[in-house]
């Protein structure tokens, strides 16, 4: 008999298995909602998928009675331009960081455990001192991720840096390269591949900050109006919003897995040798 | 003209000596390898003239003038891995030497200058038969082929010392009877010194010109580190030499 873990199945099953719990779940949730409403016509905390259909399309498609605006798309605008904000600049700070402090060692004499104490520091509890000094504007939010996300992704980076074989740069070095080529050419396309993956685990990481800074103090946004219909116990907003922000982050981290392959494609050739 | 010379070149780390009272002159188109056990200083040997390491007294020189302490384009090295970068086309990887020389701040060429310099690359290609596999990257290619790419890398700076480190000891026998069918020529070919670390006996004495062997030569059972290893045999292996290959003449330095 075959073992379990040399069963493979073929593409057509496995896109199969992979839809299967997703189908699993929705089943689950359908039948909830239909007993819960059954026992309790006004019940608010399954609603069922027409309610839920209906009440993304008034937020999709229609004006806001007060403001005019399409709510969800002015959120989405809103919290997307955060996010890519936040973690864009905190790429680029962990990039040359990083970069810096694995290759040089007086810069990582002088950062590394600094950095390390940093990173440390708990980015939610230090968002009081970000609205105190930022206000309650777009920079707060966008500085409570890049607080959350850049000490991972020096750190990252500095170990990838370092942990590159001492033969290539030598290497370099033998070719006539100075630290700043070496840097550029050898170094920084190397650590690329990497960056992308880290930015791809800390996507979760930064909504998980971007909502909470949107929750406390905010006027738009996914997170602030999650909170905000949270008063009203509508679960009908509540959970299309998450399922979108879940949509958003899922399709985020696709961009980024085909960014790399398409960009790196030395990280991904795998040829038999 | 690529003459080293090693007076009187100790090298410690703390209390460990790895090295001790080394003196040594290899002329220029020199190919000389060095053989010994492991452990007894081969790579500090070899580091000592690539300058990533600074011998702890004595100087190393090189035509007669000390070299900073650090790797230069006056010294290429293959190594026995890692030598070429995954990240660039085998045909990226020697325009790298180019680009490095000729553009100090963004280290890339464009256009006429680019086109020399591929011209220059696809020439080392060539020469050391890696033509057809221009555009591949590193990890397409075999170990083999890796460290030709590696040679044409280091030949690009036309060093006037050649190091090599086990540059052939991942290969099989097949590959590493190709590999020396290619350096022997190339190094006639260029009249560049090189000094080669392996721990292949036939091969050390099937390429070079001469061959040293280091070992340590007095033992403490009580204190291990407290012997360097010194050059226990300084053989001249041209045809016309004076020194019989096969007598084994102790170093006169050493006495």
């Amino acid at each position: 008999m075959t073992r379990a873990m040399n069963i493979v199945p073929p593409r057509g099953g496995r896109i199969l298995l992979a839809i299967l719990p997703f189908l699993v779940i929705a089943l689950v949730y359908v039948i909830g909602s239909a007993e819960r409403r059954a026992a309790n016509p006004n019940d608010k905390l399954l609603p069922p998928v027409s309610e839920m259909v209906a009440t993304t399309q008034r937020l999709a498609a229609e004006p806001d009675r007060r403001s005019g605006e399409y709510v969800l798309w002015v959120d989405t605008a809103a919290s997307l331009q955060r996010l890519v904000l936040g973690l864009g600049i905190s790429a680029a700070v962990g990039l040359v960081l990083g970069l810096a402090i694995g290759l040089l060692p007086v810069a990582g004499a002088g950062l590394g455990t600094l950095i390390a104490v940093l990173s440390m520091i708990p980015p939610m509890a230090v968002l009081p001192i970000l609205f105190i000094v930022f206000g309650l504007g777009e920079l707060s939010k966008v500085m409570l991720i890049i607080i959350g996300v850049t000490p991972m992704l020096i750190r990252d980076l500095a170990l990838e840096v370092s942990a590159m074989p001492r033969e290539q740069l030598i290497k370099a070095q033998t070719l006539g390269g100075s630290t700043w080529q070496i840097a550029i050419r050898v170094v920084l396309p190397q650590i690329m591949p990497r960056l992308i993956k880290c930015v791809r685990l800390m996507i979760g990481p930064a909504f998980l900050f971007l909502i909470s800074a949107e929750a406390i103090a905010s006027d738009v946004g996914l997170g602030y109006r999650i909170f905000l219909v949270r008063r009203y116990l509508s679960m009908d907003v509540i959970l299309p919003y998450v399922a979108w922000i879940t949509l958003l982050a899922y399709l985020f981290d696709l961009a980024l897995v085909h960014l790399g392959r398409k960009a790196f494609p030395w990280a991904f050739v795998q040829e038999p040798r | 003209m690529s003459a080293l010379s090693f007076r009187n070149v100790w090298v410690e780390y703390g209390d460990q000596i790895v090295l001790e009272r080394i003196n040594l002159e290899i002329a220029s188109g020199t190919f000389l390898s060095v053989v010994g056990p492991s452990g007894a200083g081969k790579t500090t040997f070899l580091r000592l003239i690539l300058g990533q390491e600074r011998p702890t007294q004595g100087k190393v020189f090189l035509d007669g003038e000390s070299f900073p302490a650090e790797p230069g384009p006056d010294r290429g090295i293959v190594f026995q891995r890692y030598s070429v970068f995954p990240h660039l086309t085998v045909l990226g990887n020697v325009l790298l030497g180019y680009e490095f020389a000729e553009r100090r701040f963004s280290a890339r060429l464009l256009g006429a200058a680019r086109r020399k310099a591929l011209e220059h690359s696809r020439a080392l290609i060539d020469a050391v038969g890696l033509s057809e596999h221009c555009e591949k990257y590193p990890s397409a290619l075999s170990g083999g082929m890796q460290q030709r790419l590696a040679i044409a890398q280091a030949l690009a700076k036309q060093p006037r010392v050649l190091l090599l480190d086990e540059p052939f000891g991942a290969l099989d026998p097949g590959t590493r009877a190709q590999m020396h069918a290619l350096i022997k020529p190339l190094w006639r070919e260029l009249k560049m010194t090189i000094v080669m670390v392996t721990h292949d006996i036939k091969e050390a004495f099937g390429l070079a010109t001469r061959l040293i062997a280091l070992d340590r030569v007095r033992r403490d059972p009580q204190a291990p580190e407290r012997f360097g290893a010194k050059i226990t045999y300084d053989l001249d292996l041209t045809r016309d030499s004076t020194v019989p290959v096969l007598g084994f003449v102790r170093a006169q330095a050493q006495q």
